[in-house]
């Protein structure tokens, strides 16, 4: 049925909310990458067949749905029995018939199976009350784990197209690109450039051809919020992208995701085909007579795709290489016409600010940074995934009231966020309110919503060491200060973890990143120094060990680090034997351990098992070891 | 056989005339180093300035092509009264000058840059005469870093694989990106597209893409090419496949790419002074 008047939209949510209510009972499925990887797959088959052949989806009207990511990872498979959404972490095919039977058919829940707060050791029933969910707030992955991404009825009893019908049938261009601007919605890229002066720029730029692109080359390491999005709730970014045409006066667009993300480009394959077939997207859109078609452009996974010049030589089929920005996109973009690219997460926020107006969105977040934002918690965490939280929340809150705190509750290092080209936060920092300004002050960024929790074994030269390596290989190598400056950077670097560290070397990194900063063409190589200038910022003196002592204080770079077994501590439980895998440790059970250091290859894995504490590490150096012992 | 010697030529010379003031065009006035310079608009800063005789250094930048932007090395600062004492690091040979800007093309920051840069450059081809030159106009006479266990010349300012696609043949681009980045024919095999006409091996500053040439042929990027003589003078100006590629270009007729350009010059010559015999004869 195509949609060509706003009573025909509304016909079709009616039907949408009336199928909906018919499936009085639902089991979600979560069949993001990260629960799919671990098995949900056949979770959902299982549902699908137990509840066949018992009937339950005909007499009391269950259905089984596969969702987009939940965003729990960390518990996966996850499972939300609806209406009365109790969630069950970590299920296998083999408990399905054991829900079926509790929670379908008598509902009674299954203890087991729920989630068990690490603090208190209580099992919580409900999605809700689960404290990783219960500080979240969901704009931009508001119907991600509520919906069948492939399913655009779903969507639409969801909510999907109503901010679409309000901008196109009630709003014109101006009015919309207004609202977009009293919301105060930034760049959700990472850069957190105001929305609406981009949309603004590109509606008052001359010319009858432009365009609207969504960037989806999602590439920092450990970031997968637009995945997410793309995979879990493919209509919002499509949405969002018809009320951008509309308000900027495009009528094409490009939906640029990466190659890695396969079922990204399935599920926005099928919702761009569902969106057409019913009016919603391509020509006469709502019978208003306004036309807007999307393709999506597949890159192949280069990591400076993601910044905007380079992205646009990339869909016009060009290596993929930053040019000078001294002249916008807005007026010259996607093969030199005006362009409008947002972020994924940019996109899925219009919808909703069209829908439910700006001043309810401007209600949540800070000053400045309005709204809400999407970040991927991973690293030292106890409860890793993907959350939404309203700009302003203390990093604090975000690490130990959602993630938990630190796996084996060890002391917070430091956060990493903004991915590569982003900085560490130290832990005096913890209260800070997480939004673009507090960020950029602490000489981090948001970046593109990654945060990397680290503990105390976290050696700071080798973390930036790492992003830098990544960097490397990640420039795209036109430009001088990028191209050499990262290899040299990463050379220094190399250095100082392997006890070759120089005096000199930090006011060579100094001297060298400042260059980089200044003088290199694209993001890419200006926000390089980041990682080693925020680490340096905050943790010099780990710095200063690697180079004047060859010694690393984490214990964690190996060529300057030795174990050593403290024999009064050492009960035989044999658990650092089985663990090394460098056959490095002699004793049996019950009887003392000693390290072979010849053999030893100080990977930790003992140090990071013994249940005593009773192995200890020390600097390798002689320098290091005689200052130590002194 | 001939071939230049490696750093011969390089820095832009600066008299590419762009800059002058035509009358009847729009002009802007820019402040570069304190001095009011005024140009046609569109015209970029880095000729703005060398319009009023002050020196940036450049790599990559080149009269006949477009702007690319990538050795960094002509940076400036550029601000505004407006801009109540910030100032930004542009490349000049991109940013075009606009009215009441005000450039400075020696703030500590640019030095540094510039200097970081051939520092860089340095260690990447530290035997190239070139980079040796300019690095020690910005005191650097060893580079601060790890030199090139495998010293090269090229300093990829892409100006071979530029001018091949300016000349419509793109035979050779840059490969793999980052630190693994080069210049090279398409999966390092000979390039089929090749004409042979040098133009790549000419325009590079470092003359780092070796080529031999004689009357009867020439071999660059492992090809052989076939001399085309002259069918007046008889000298082997152009290769059988440049003449071939002209021809197959547009309408002009092949027999006008044999000739050489000196005898072409010739034979324009000895037309006009016969027409102008004709005229004289007619008076």
């Amino acid at each position: 049925m195509r949609v060509d008047s706003r009573s025909a939209f509304e016909t079709l949510r009616a039907e949408a909310l009336r199928r909906g209510k018919e499936r009085s009972r639902e089991v979600l499925v979560c069949c993001g990458t990260g629960c799919l990887a671990n098995g949900s797959a056949k979770v959902a088959d299982a549902f699908t067949a137990e509840l066949a052949a018992r009937g339950l989806d005909a007499t009391v009207g269950t259905f089984t749905k596969r969702t987009g990511c939940h965003g729990f990872c960390e518990r996966g498979p996850l499972v939300v029995v609806q209406p009365e959404g109790i969630l069950y972490t970590q299920v296998k095919p083999k408990d399905v018939a054991e829900i079926c039977d509790a929670t379908i058919s008598r509902g009674e829940v299954v203890k087991r199976l729920l989630y068990k707060d690490p603090a208190d050791k209580r099992r919580v029933e409900r999605y809700g009350d689960v404290p990783f969910y219960a500080h979240q707030t969901r704009i931009a992955m508001r119907n991600i784990g509520k919906i069948d991404p492939t399913d655009l009825l779903d969507a639409i009893a969801h909510g999907a197209y109503g901010g679409m019908v309000r901008a196109l049938l009630d709003l014109d261009p101006e009015r919309v690109i207004a609202e977009v601007e009293r919301s105060g919605l930034r760049g959700r890229g990472g850069a957190g450039f105001a929305t609406a002066r981009k949309w603004k720029a590109c509606r008052a730029a001359r010319g009858e051809r432009k365009f609207v692109l969504c960037n989806g080359d999602e590439g920092d390491p450990g970031a997968f919020k637009d995945r997410s999005i793309m995979e879990g709730d493919p209509h919002s970014v499509l949405e969002g992208m018809v009320i951008g045409a509309w308000a900027v006066g495009a009528h094409e667009g490009f939906i640029y995701v990466r190659d890695e993300y396969p079922l990204a480009v399935v599920n926005l394959t099928v919702a761009i085909e569902q969106a057409k077939a019913h009016g919603l997207l391509g020509t006469d859109i709502l019978g208003t007579g306004f036309d807007f078609d999307v393709r999506i452009s597949r890159g192949g996974g280069a990591f400076v795709c993601g910044e905007s010049s380079a992205l646009m030589r990339s869909i016009e089929g060009r290596v993929g290489e930053p040019r000078a920005k001294y002249v916008h996109a807005t007026d010259r973009g996607l093969f030199d016409l005006p362009t409008v690219l947002n972020n994924v997460e940019t996109w899925a926020h219009i919808g909703a600010i069209l829908e439910h107006g700006w001043q309810w969105f401007a209600a949540f977040g800070t000053e400045k940074s309005k709204g809400t934002k999407a970040f991927s918690l991973v690293g030292k965490v106890k409860n890793t995934g993907l959350i939404e939280l309203p700009m302003g929340m203390t990093l604090r809150k975000i690490i130990y009231d959602i993630g938990g705190g630190i796996i084996d509750d060890r002391p917070f290092k430091a956060v990493q966020t903004g991915g590569p080209s982003g900085g560490c936060v130290p832990e005096s920092l913890l209260d800070l309110p997480v939004d673009y300004e507090k960020l950029t002050e602490a000489g981090s960024m948001m970046g593109s919503g990654g945060m990397i929790v680290m503990d105390d074994r976290t050696c700071m030269v080798d973390v930036a060491r790492y992003f830098l390596k990544f960097l490397t290989e990640e420039s795209c190598g036109k430009c001088v200060p990028c191209r050499e400056g990262l290899k040299q950077m990463l050379a220094i670097f190399e250095d100082l973890v392997a006890g070759r560290g120089r005096v000199g070397d930090i006011e060579r990194i100094e001297e060298l990143s400042a260059g980089m900063q200044w003088g290199s063409l694209c993001e890419l190589g200006k926000s390089a120094p980041n990682p080693v200038l925020s680490t340096l910022r905050y943790f010099r003196p780990e710095y200063e060990a690697h180079i004047y002592t060859q010694a690393c204080p984490a214990g964690m770079c190996r060529d300057l680090t030795a174990y050593e077994i403290l024999p009064d501590a050492c009960d035989g439980c044999h658990l650092c034997f089985k663990a090394c895998p460098a056959d490095a440790i002699a004793g049996k059970v019950k009887e003392k351990h000693v390290i072979l250091q010849e053999k030893c290859i100080s990977c930790g894995a003992c140090y990071d098992v013994c249940p005593t504490q009773a192995i200890r590490f020390f600097p390798k150096h002689p320098v290091a070891a005689a200052r130590e012992a002194s | 056989m001939s071939t230049a010697s490696r750093g011969e030529r390089g820095q832009g010379t600066g008299d590419r005339g762009q800059a002058t003031v035509q009358p009847g065009t729009a002009t802007v006035t820019v402040t570069i180093d304190g001095r009011p310079v005024k140009v046609p608009e569109g015209t970029t800063l880095l000729n703005a300035a060398r319009d009023a005789g002050i020196a940036i250094p450049t790599l990559c930048d080149h009269e006949g092509l477009e702007p690319w932007g990538g050795c960094r090395l002509c940076v400036v600062d550029i601000t505004r009264t407006s801009w109540e004492g910030w100032s930004k690091m542009v490349v000049s040979c991109m940013y075009a000058a606009e009215d009441g800007l005000v450039v400075m093309t020696g703030t500590e920051r640019v030095k540094l840059t510039r200097r970081v840069v051939l520092d860089l450059l340095l260690a990447r081809c530290p035997e190239t005469p070139l980079i040796q030159k300019l690095a020690r106009e910005y005191g650097v006479d060893r580079t601060s870093y790890q030199a090139n266990p495998d010293p090269t010349d090229c300093i990829l300012c892409a100006l071979c694989t530029r001018v091949c696609d300016h000349l419509g043949i793109a035979a050779i681009s840059t490969v793999n990106r980052g630190a693994g980045k080069e210049v090279a024919p398409p999966f390092h095999e000979p390039p089929p597209d090749c004409i042979g006409c040098l133009a790549c091996a000419e325009i590079c500053p470092t003359s780092c893409i070796p080529f031999t040439t004689s009357d009867t042929s020439r071999a660059i990027w492992d090809r052989a090419f076939e001399m085309l003589r002259c069918p007046t003078c008889g000298r082997a100006h152009i290769t059988v496949a440049q003449a071939d590629f002209f021809a197959n270009s547009g309408d002009v007729p092949r027999s006008y790419f044999e000739t050489c350009d000196a005898c072409k010059r010739r034979q324009t010559a000895a037309t006009f002074a016969k027409l102008q015999v004709l005229q004289g004869g007619a008076r």
